[in-house]
């Protein structure tokens, strides 16, 4: 095994088994710890995509800016009472049981099946394509439209948010 | 012989911070006694120079207490998520151009990445787990306050820190930290060129490292000791360590972006030998970031802090806008 190799598959272990770690903790806030682990783990699994910019922003949006309101928002609230939590789910645990078991069989499907006829594709300039610049570039000529179309939706969220958030004090 | 170097140069970067921030504390005793008209430590070893060693003696032999309703893993993990984050952001710091030594060329910075001032940001944005997990594991009121207070700060001014240095990239038109180093050669420091985005940065800065007048975090008078409430021996020697090591980072990375990183203007015609040359550059770098660490102190004991609602309207009604201005008027300065 390659050095890369060892890497990758410490990394695969790891995240997946922070992700199962996260659904079995009862403790909202060790759930929310793993999850910080698991995006780690996946900005660790880019960096070894040689995608230096996707694996910085995964750590530096995911596991630095967002899961830091998750744990805000945990550590405000309180979520104490896990069994009361539990009386909502009923209906809700049969559906995602279901989603769940039809994921893993279109996987297995996928992978039985269709990845043996269907040769991995490498880029040639695979190396150059994680850079900063290559994604700038691509997202300003080829995918200019729903890039912009993005940030549309995102002052959107923001206006909407601020709506929300006046609306609370002046009442 | 790959791995050598990298490794020689972590233990070199680690060595030199830990006696950087032994002496630190120090330094930032002996000025504030100088601030309060005190004389302050002075009785071991000559002149006082000797008190870190004691200090550290005394933090190693105190009684580790972990209180009983703390969650124990979280509240161990805690310290060292703060001192590993502080000191691994020094890995993309050029402390100087490269050296040759031993008939190969020696670049100085330990990681030459291609994103290094994503990292930086990356990283910076974990810190604030240390101190969020130590507040809320230690199960108290003051240290759960000083956790929330630090996650809401932390979240308020990484944002303005983060527009803040598109300015200078701009102007660079990199990521990588040699390069914008380069790019500050013959006295065209940012400093100059990006006033605004290094003004805010600064002050960005000081929020992040939770310094005066930005500690609200910790606040004594108001929070007992904040996060740390709880700590005792060497869990909180590690917040210790890690606040001046993270002073000592932010410092070096003011220094790389705005200050002319190693550059050291007029040396290279003066016909040194290049052995010199390097010395002299990676001597720059070291006096400059002292500088403005005792910037840092000083600032510490002049202004007192701010209120809580103060320092977000701060954050969000003046530092936000004022970075964003500062990429309005750079595109415009540099479209011209």
């Amino acid at each position: 095994m390659s050095f890369e190799q060892v890497v990758f598959y410490f990394l695969a272990v790891l995240a997946a088994f922070s992700a199962v770690m996260m659904i079995l903790q009862r403790n909202p806030v060790n759930s929310a710890l793993y999850l910080i682990l698991n995006f780690f783990c996946l900005g660790g699994l880019y960096l070894t995509l040689n995608a230096q910019f996707i694996a910085m922003v995964q750590v530096l949006v995911y596991a630095g800016a967002i899961m830091v309101l998750f744990l805000f928002v945990i550590m405000l609230l309180n979520l104490g009472d896990d069994r009361r939590l539990r009386e909502h789910l009923g209906l809700r645990m049969y559906l995602g049981i279901g989603f769940s078991v039809a994921l893993v069989l279109e996987l297995l499907f996928i992978f039985l099946f269709r990845s043996s006829n269907s040769a991995v594709q490498q880029s040639a300039n695979a190396a150059e394509m994680g850079t900063v610049e290559y994604v700038g570039k691509v997202l300003f000529t080829r995918f200019l439209f729903p890039f912009e179309v993005t940030s549309l939706l995102l002052l959107a969220a923001i206006v909407g948010a601020v709506i929300l958030a006046k609306k609370k004090t002046a009442e | 012989m790959d791995i050598i170097e990298p490794l020689v140069k972590i233990v070199f970067i680690f060595l030199i911070t830990l006696t950087t921030v032994a002496y630190l504390v120090l330094v930032e005793r002996r000025v504030s006694a100088f601030i309060q008209n005190r004389i302050g430590p002075n009785r071991v070893g000559p002149a006082g120079l000797l008190q870190p060693v004691a200090d550290i003696v005394k933090l190693f032999l105190k009684e580790d207490i972990v209180p009983k309703a703390a969650n124990k893993f979280v509240h161990s993990l805690a310290p060292l998520i703060s001192l590993v984050v502080a000191m691994t952001t020094f890995a993309v710091i050029p402390f100087g151009n490269s050296i040759h030594l031993f008939g190969r060329d020696i670049k100085l910075m330990i990681a030459d990445v291609n994103v290094g001032i994503l990292y930086i940001l990356a990283l910076s944005s974990l810190g604030v787990y240390g101190i969020t997990l130590s507040g809320w594991s230690s199960n108290n009121k003051y240290s759960l306050l000083g956790g929330l207070r630090s996650s809401a700060q932390m979240i308020s001014y990484e944002l303005s820190m983060g527009l803040s240095i598109i300015g200078v990239l701009m102007i660079a038109g990199t990521l990588r930290l040699d390069k914008i180093v380069e790019s500050q050669a013959q006295g065209m420091w940012y400093f100059w060129r990006t006033p605004i985005s290094f003004i805010t940065f600064v002050i960005a800065s000081f929020a992040e490292t939770n310094r005066l007048p930005f500690d609200l975090p910790e606040a004594e008078p108001e929070l007992v000791g904040g996060y740390h409430t709880e700590y005792s021996g060497m869990k909180f020697g590690l917040f210790f360590l890690a606040e001046y090591a993270n002073m000592i980072t932010a410092s070096a990375i003011i220094v790389t972006l705005y200050l002319g990183g190693w550059q050291l203007p007029f040396v290279g015609h003066i016909g040194l030998p290049d052995l010199a040359v390097s010395l002299l550059q990676i001597a720059a770098f070291g006096v400059k970031v002292g500088l403005v660490l005792l910037f840092f102190i000083v600032i510490r004991w002049t202004i007192p802090r701010f209120r809580y609602d103060q320092l977000m309207n701060i954050g969000w009604k003046v530092m936000l806008p004022l970075a964003l201005a500062n990429i309005l008027i750079t595109g415009v300065a540099l479209l011209w």
